[in-house]
This record gives C-alpha cells, structure tokens and sequence, in this order.
C-alpha cells in the first residue's frame, strides 16, 4: 500500500488540477453544447430540440448585428494595435533616451481593467463636457464629436478605447522579438549597403512572422470575448448598435431567459475562438518539439 | 584623394549629419506624441477627480482645479453619509481583497505542484495532460458561465466571495501550470536526480530544492493572477450581486447608477480607486508584470 502511494505520489498531486479542469472546463463545455440543442428558456430542459436554437439565433437581427460589430472591431482592432505596435517598437529601438520611461508609459494600460478603462473613456468621448468641448473651446467652434451616442459611429467608441488599452502590449512583444535577433544580421546587412529602412522593411520585420502570428492569436482572442468594455463604455446602445457575441450571450441567458439560445451564442463563440487557437497550439507545439 | 574630393566628403557627410538629426527629431516627435495619446485618460482621470462640478463645466478635460478638492475622492471611498442608494467603494474594495488573496494563494500553488509533476516526474502522455490544461487558457468563459453558475447554486455558494474565489483557483490553474511549468522545464534534471539518489523524496525535493529557486517565477504568477482577478468583471457581475460584488462591479453600477446628476469627478475618483493595485504592482514590478504577460500570454 505504501509503496503503491509512493511510486503514484507524483499522479496523485497532478490529480486535483486535471479532475478540476476536466470537470469545470470540459465537463460544462459539453453541458453548454447539449443544452444548445434543447429548447431551454428560463431553466435547462434535457430532451432534445434539434438545431432549432442555431436556426433561431442566425434569424435574429441582434445576433447578426453582434457579430457585424465583432467583424468591424476585430480587424480595426488587430489593425491598428499591430500598427501601433510595430512603430513604436522599431522607434524605441533606435537607441532612445528616457526608453524606460517612454515603455512604461506605453504598456500602464495594460494592468488596468476594462472597467477602469471604458469608464475613462466614457467621461472623454462624451459629447457635451468632454472631447467636443475642449475643440469648441480652443477654437473650433463648430467641432462635433457625438460618436459615443451615434448609432453608427458608438462601435468605433469601442475601438478607441480597446487600442489604447492593448497597443503597448504589442509594442512589448514586437520589441522583446527585436531584441532577440542578432546584431550581426544588421550590421551585415548594413555593410552590404542596406539603409536602415530596408534592413526593416526586408529583413526584420518578415523575420518577426512568429510574433505578428502571436499579436493576432491574442488580439483575436481579446475582441471574441470582449465584454467589460462595452458594458462600461455604452452598455451595447444606443439602441442595440454596440451588441457583441460575449453580451449577446450573457443577456440571452441572464436577462432574457433563454438559455437554450444563449447557449447556442456561446458555442458559436467557442468555435470562433476554437478556429484560431487550435493551429496556433498545434504549430507552438510542433516548433517546440522540433527545438 | 584630391583636396576637391575630401571636401565634398565633408560636405557629404554634413549632409548626412542633418539628415541624421531631422530623423531623430522625427522619432522623438512620434514617440512623444503616443506618449501623450497614452497618458492623456489618466490625466484627464486625474485632474478631473480633483475638480468641482462647477469646474467641470465652466472648464475643458485638460484645465487643472483651481484647488486640490478631495471631496469627490471622500465620496467615492466612503460615501455621502445617507441610507439609501448611497453606494460606495470601500466594502467592494474589502471583497476584492478578500477575494483575491486566498484565490491568488491557491491557484499558485496548485500550479506551482502540476508544473513540477509535468517536468520533473515525467511519465507517458504526460505532455497530452499539459495539452489538456492548456487548453482551459483559451476557452471563451461565455461557454462555462451557464453551468457554473448553477454548480455555484447548487453547491450554495453562489452570490458570495467564497464562490468568486472558487471560480477564479479553477481558471487560473491552466495559466499557474503554464508558467510553473515552462519555468521548470530550464532547470536541470541532474539536480532532481541528485537529490532523490540520496534518498529525497517526491515534497522534499519539491520544498528543499525547487521551491528556493522559484522566486522569481512565483512573483509573476502572482502578479499575473492578481492582476486577473482584481480586474475581473465577466464572473464577479455573473455570479455575485449586492454586497458580495467585487471591486469592477461596483464601479461599474456606480457609474451606471442614473442619479439626478452625474458626477464626472467622483466617477474618475472611484475608477482610480479600482485601477490602483494593479497600477501599484504595475509600476513596482514592471518586469514581472511584462514578463508574465509576454510568456503568459504568448501561449494564453
């Protein structure tokens, strides 16, 4: 008995972990997908309904109005971070003064909740002391800026304040990835004749495909589940018009009660997001192995 | 080499010189001006956290207050002394903290032991079973939130703290184990084999040998499970309400809370109040801060 303890010691400590994960992560993505396929409204009904939910949820406007939002915010999101990103990294490459300082400023965001930040947001963007007010003053007097309560402006809101928040941490990445490339290949290039331009533009950013690859993974990733900061900052409104999948779902299942469609909202983000990991796992693995 | 050539070298490289300092110029300008966008919220946060209302109108986001008015950041803490729908900071702040601490104890731990099993008892699948846990890093919450929130009422912790620092070991254990065990796989399996040839066993090496060396990987699980949960908002708003409802979500219902008037500036006061631990971690241990970041979430 003791020694049956002591060789399987090292599979008993990993036990509670994998009995958790199995349970809480598994376990109820299953449950969430059975009852996808049930016509559960406001307590989970066990027998089965087909795909009616599916049907349903890809007739609803609001759904399709989500997700017109998530596709807007995701590439304008991935977009402008990685730009963003990639410009501030190569210029605080350069040799800069203060680069500490300039770097902290850039990433603070980062340790700030979404909460926090739309909260900020939306005191800045509002459209009679905020933002307008300070052009109007300056000078400007016939400056607007409504777009946290124009219905087709409030989703770049969103955007606003969702690259001030991630940004810097694709600076981060891209300048860790700079950092690791030898000198040598610069200065080779360099002896060659390459200006500094083309030493960029030819060799150091195509040999950052790993880490543009990484920025996208969690950046994709960010935007499918983003929620904080659309509660904090306009609360899906005006109207409807900032609806995403991640507030879809939880309205549907806590406000609405219809729990066989939230569940139906949640698989579809879960194979969103199953899409973009499941490569990246599989190619970081395969790099891992091979190293 | 003619007198002509040296002297249009010398021209050349004069040229060369101004061209040098106009782009360095260049650069300072950009990194200054994201500089600004990056600092101007915290700045208007600030400022306008000191101002009266009376300020806040006549002025712009960028005037300072004519004086230091602590008011607003009285208000937020602790109130304005009157029953009713006065809601304020000071015991969300407490349920966050209580929250945090043990969750934060107990997932790293947790973490810390899977990640020395996974490199340092190797055993077949063992990298399937790091696989496995992994994937919990990634998974949308929005399809766990429904049978959580029922397990949590079934268990008869739901609306509670002791049920938020359940949820929050549970999903930051795939995080935990992802860096204790990258952190471990570095170190030399010789040490390990040392040690249990005189005669350690399985905790001895783990408390004597490992657990010394692990210092700076326990600081940025730590930062970065704090950091997570302090800013937690998806599970504190699904699963507690009331007075049980940590940090984010107070906030958040105190902005949203439609009074007669908004008060911009004990808005900006109450979001400082909730951003200030982890700007304080932030600013303390940045290296951690971004290295948990980077390594973290380079694979979550």
């Amino acid at each position: 008995m003791f020694k049956w303890l002591e060789k399987n010691l090292p599979k008993i400590v990993l036990a509670p972990a994998v009995g958790l994960i199995s349970w809480f992560v598994y376990g109820f993505i299953l449950w969430t997908f059975y009852i996808s396929f049930t016509n559960s409204k406001i307590l989970p009904k066990y027998e089965l309904w087909g795909v009616g939910q599916y049907v349903k949820l890809w007739a609803s406007r609001k759904w399709l109005i989500a997700v017109d939002n998530l596709l807007i915010f995701t590439v304008l999101f991935l977009v402008i971070c990685i730009v963003i990103g990639i410009i501030l990294a190569i210029f605080l490459d350069q040799k800069i003064r203060a680069e500490g300082v300039l770097r902290t400023i850039y990433l603070y965001p980062m340790a700030l909740s979404f909460i926090v930040t739309g909260t900020a947001w939306k005191w800045i963007l509002n459209p009679t002391l905020g933002i307008q007010k300070l052009f109007i003053d300056m000078g400007f007097e016939n400056f607007t800026f409504d777009w946290l309560v124009n219905r087709d402006m409030a989703i770049y809101t969103i955007v606003i304040a969702g690259v001030w928040q991630s940004s810097g941490f694709v600076m981060a990445l891209f300048l860790a990835g700079l950092r690791s490339i030898e000198d040598e290949i610069v200065k080779a290039a360099k002896i060659d004749g390459a200006n500094l331009f083309t030493v960029y533009w030819k060799i150091l950013i195509p040999m950052m495909r790993p880490v543009f690859f990484t920025s996208f993974v969690i950046l994709v990733h960010i935007s499918i589940k983003s929620y904080d900061l659309i509660v904090a900052l306009t609360q899906g409104g005006p109207g409807i018009s900032t609806t995403m999948p991640a507030l879809f779902m939880t309205q549907a299942a806590f406000h609405k009660s219809q729990v066989g469609l939230s569940a139906a909202s949640a698989m579809m983000m879960f194979m969103a997001v199953a899409a973009v990991i499941i490569p990246y796992l599989y190619s970081e693995l395969r790099r891992e192995n091979v190293s | 080499m003619s007198v002509n050539a040296i002297a249009s070298y010398k021209q050349l490289e004069q040229q060369s010189k101004v061209k040098n300092l106009i782009l360095r110029w260049f650069l300072y300008f950009i990194l200054i001006l994201f500089a600004s966008y990056f600092i101007f919220p915290l700045y208007v946060m600030i400022v306008t956290s000191f101002k009266t209302m009376e300020e806040i109108r006549q002025g712009t986001l960028l005037t300072l207050p004519g004086e230091l008015n602590f008011k607003s950041w009285a208000v937020a803490w602790g109130g304005r002394g009157y029953g009713a729908g006065d809601t304020f900071l000071r015991p969300y702040f407490w349920n966050s903290i209580k929250m945090v601490v043990p969750a934060v104890v107990v997932s790293t731990f947790i973490g810390a032991m899977t990640g020395y099993v996974l490199t340092k008892w190797r055993f077949k699948g063992d990298s399937w079973i790091f696989l496995f846990l992994l994937f919990g890093c990634f998974i949308p919450f929005q399809a766990i939130l429904l049978p959580m929130a029922r397990t949590l009422g079934f268990l008869g912790i739901s609306n509670s703290i002791l049920g938020l620092v359940v949820v929050h070991i549970v999903y930051g254990i795939p995080f935990t184990t992802l860096f204790f065990r990258n952190y471990y796989v570095s170190i030399p399996n010789e040490l390990i084999k040392a040690a249990r040839i005189d005669g350690a066993g399985f905790f001895k090496i783990f408390f004597k040998i490992l657990l010394p060396i692990s210092a700076p990987i326990i600081v940025v699980t730590v930062i970065w499970q704090f950091t997570q949960i302090w800013n937690d908002f998806l599970f504190g708003a699904t699963f507690s309400f009331g007075k049980a409802a940590p940090i984010q979500v107070a906030l958040n219902n105190m902005v949203l809370s439609s009074t007669s008037v908004k008060e911009y500036n004990v808005d900006m006061a109450s979001a400082i109040i909730a951003g200030i631990p982890t700007l304080i971690v932030y600013v303390l241990a940045g290296k951690y801060f971004i290295r948990g970041l980077t390594s973290g979430a380079v694979k979550g």
